[in-house]
């Protein structure tokens, strides 16, 4: 009896909650937000401003104790320096490598998953895709280094035709990342490949089209949104990529690299070489958004 | 709309690239101090302990059952002194100074190349060698060393040392390389299988190198460079980049490469060999003729401690004889007591690393941080400081 008043005041409370929370739409959406958008201002946010704040500042060359002076110092060794610029150039190229790579590799294998494999078998081709995504990311470079060593599958595979291996190099590092991120090319596709609308192909056919041209004037056009997507993945994880490029990449460094031998004893160089992939990716997402991708993603 | 904005958003990005590449003002002098350390005291007696310590360690050195449970030094330690051991396990020595100056530690594990900067910065007290009983059966060797001591009085006690070895495929590299030419100035014959430690600090093996080969550079200690002789190290270094297959830093990464024939010549550790070895790769490791650098670390306390007794114990428990061979064991070291050797559950072991062998270490330059004032004594020029030394690393890799 007594728990049954208790719970009807309960509900009455809540009730009377409601009801001003339904009459207060501004006091509702601060409640909802508040929570997230600190996290994305306080935490994601204000750490990329910390980290160009501290780009600016020195260190003590004895201590390597940072010195809260500020100075452009880091910036201008960063432009000057040949092998910052190599460097940079290098992380960029192998990005965009991966990415292509990607892109071209994913385009087939979604067309089949999307649009010619039997529609029961579709969704078991999509969680094959995904299954690596499962699996240690160290567990798959390492397998990688295998492959690629001397004597390696690679090589073996190869030497029917007198050929061997790419070896560990830059050549390597491409290939790892590809496999790597290849599943994050594909989804995208996938999707929008398997929203096309088939009667405007049929159209295309009708009005006396071959494949090739319905490709290119009908296909690519309605999929390149997705393409581009699936781009500011592979693009932005190759980018950030440090491990990948000591395990398999030979003695090749990248930008990754450069921050890491740099954080313990120039923190502020670190940070001004950490800011160069954000300036990249945000170059990056502001030129796909002419394309209309950020929409489909 | 859009791509106007675009635009603009790129062009304020470059010109505030290029604000900053212009504007730069002039690089601060430096104010290295040079080993001119703060007039610390070290303590006369020891106290009651204080029931906890904390230490800043390498990987293996502090082990308390909790990777192996059959590793434990720790545990006995904890019973006998009462003093509870927190541990913090670094992964280079950079990380080890930045984690002391935190002022949470009371003792570290420091290498040369970290020691010296705890030392000139006034983080490592001095030691008083007379309340560490197991400091008397410590090899001559390790005593009063250019990296652990400053004007005769030593600054922490000495854990263990190795030298780096020149490992090779005893197949694909024949005859036997006997100098460390076969990384420098032979490098070309084992093109893309060479391979180096992945430290600023091999810059020292290069310079190593040009001492005995180069004599006109009058090149002392490999520690000590002024610029022109860092000049010919970084560009040998750049010369053998050429040749290098892969940097390693990870041993387990060089034990498969070696295996694997990836890397068939370069620069090893004796714990390296004969894991790659044990595991069927066919390699042999020396000591060149030139000689070869090597670590010798040392624990050291921190100067405002907060539990110093604890850590005076624990300085004692880890260079004691049965403790000390059981790290150097698990680690793959040189043990630093001459008694520990009695005590290796492999009775081969102190004689595969060379422990009581003081001529074999004669050979060896111990790493030592490279600060401004000449480390060889020279007042003439400036030395190259470590800074520096980390700047051209990146440049040799490229």
């Amino acid at each position: 009896m007594a728990t049954d008043v208790t719970t009807a005041a309960g509900r009455g409370t809540v009730r009377r909650l409601a009801g001003s929370l339904h009459r207060r739409p501004r006091l509702r959406l601060t409640l909802l937000l508040t929570a997230p958008l600190l996290w994305l201002a306080v935490l994601y946010l204000g750490s990329l401003a910390v980290l160009f704040v501290s780009a600016f500042w020195t260190t003590n060359s004895f201590t390597s104790q940072v010195v809260k002076v500020w100075s452009t110092d880091n910036f201008h060794e960063l432009f000057t320096t040949p092998v910052f610029r190599q460097v940079i150039l290098r992380s960029v190229g192998v990005a965009l490598a991966v990415t292509v790579l990607c892109a071209v590799i994913a385009f087939p294998v979604a067309f089949y998953t999307a649009r010619v494999a039997r529609p029961r078998w579709r969704p078991l081709l999509v969680v094959a895709i995904l299954t690596p995504l499962w699996a240690s990311y160290l567990v798959k470079v390492y397998a990688w280094r295998l492959i690629l060593s001397e004597g390696g599958l690679a090589d073996w595979m190869l030497a029917p035709f007198g050929l061997s291996g790419p070896g560990f190099g830059l050549p390597a590092t491409v290939l790892t990342l590809t496999y790597l991120w290849l599943p994050y090319m594909i989804l995208p596709i996938h999707t929008a490949l398997e929203q096309l609308p088939a009667n405007l192909l049929d159209a295309s056919a009708d009005l006396g089209a071959r494949a090739g041209r319905t490709f290119r004037s009908v296909v690519l056009p309605m999929v390149l949104p997705s393409v581009a997507a699936g781009s500011v993945f592979t693009f932005s994880l190759s980018l950030g990529d440090y491990i990948t490029v000591q395990i398999v990449g030979g003695k090749t460094q990248l930008i990754g690299n450069l921050v890491y031998s740099n954080i313990e004893l120039n923190l502020p160089m670190a940070a001004a070489l950490g800011t160069v992939p954000v300036v990249v990716i945000v170059l990056y997402l502001l030129a796909i958004r002419r394309t209309g991708a950020l929409n489909s993603l | 709309m859009r791509p106007t904005r675009t635009l603009r958003t790129a062009a304020c990005a470059a010109a505030l690239l290029l604000a900053a590449a212009c504007d730069s003002s002039g690089s601060g002098g430096s104010s290295a101090t040079g080993l001119n350390p703060p007039d610390l005291k070290a303590p006369t007696k020891l106290g009651k302990t204080e029931g906890q310590v904390n230490l800043v360690a390498w990987a293996g050195y502090v082990e308390d059952g909790s990777n192996d449970p059959k590793v434990n030094w720790v545990g006995d330690f904890e019973k006998q002194t009462g003093c509870q051991v927190h541990s913090k396990v670094a992964a280079s020595s950079d990380e080890m100074v930045k984690l002391m100056k935190t002022g949470q530690y009371d003792a570290v594990s420091a290498s040369g190349d970290a020691s010296l900067r705890l030392i000139a910065s006034g983080d490592a007290a001095p030691v008083n060698t007379a309340l560490v009983p197991n400091y008397k059966d410590i090899f001559t060797g390790l005593k009063n060393g250019a990296w652990n001591s400053v004007k005769g009085q030593m600054y922490g006690i000495p854990h263990g040392r190795g030298a780096n070895l020149l490992m090779y495929n005893t197949e694909k590299v024949k005859p036997a390389p006997t100098s460390w030419s076969a990384v420098f100035d032979d490098a070309v014959k084992y093109k893309g299988h060479v391979t180096a430690y992945d430290s600023p600090i091999y810059i020292a093996d290069a310079a190593l190198y040009l001492k005995a080969t180069k004599p006109e550079l009058k090149i002392k200690d490999p520690y000590a460079l002024d610029q022109k002789q860092f000049d010919a190290a970084v560009a040998l270094l750049k010369q053998q980049n050429k040749n290098v297959g892969e940097y390693w830093s990870d041993y387990l990464k060089e034990v498969s490469a070696f295996k694997s024939g990836d890397s068939v010549v370069g620069t090893t550790w004796q714990v390296i060999a004969n894991l790659a070895a044990s595991e069927g790769a066919k390699v042999k490791a020396v000591v060149p003729k030139e000689g070869s650098t090597g670590w010798s670390d040392t624990w050291m306390v921190y100067s405002k401690a907060k539990h110093p007794n604890c850590a005076y114990k624990w300085l004692d428990w880890i260079v004691s004889p049965k403790v000390n061979a059981q790290v150097a064991e698990y680690f793959g070291e040189a043990p630093a007591n001459s008694k520990a050797c009695a005590e290796t559950s492999d009775k081969n072991f102190c004689t595969v690393y060379h422990a009581a062998d003081e001529n074999y270490w004669k050979r060896i330059a111990f790493w030592n941080t490279p600060i401004e004032q000449c480390l060889d004594g020279r007042k003439d020029v400036k030395c190259v400081p470590y800074a520096k030394w980390v700047q051209a690393w990146t440049e040799i890799k490229g």
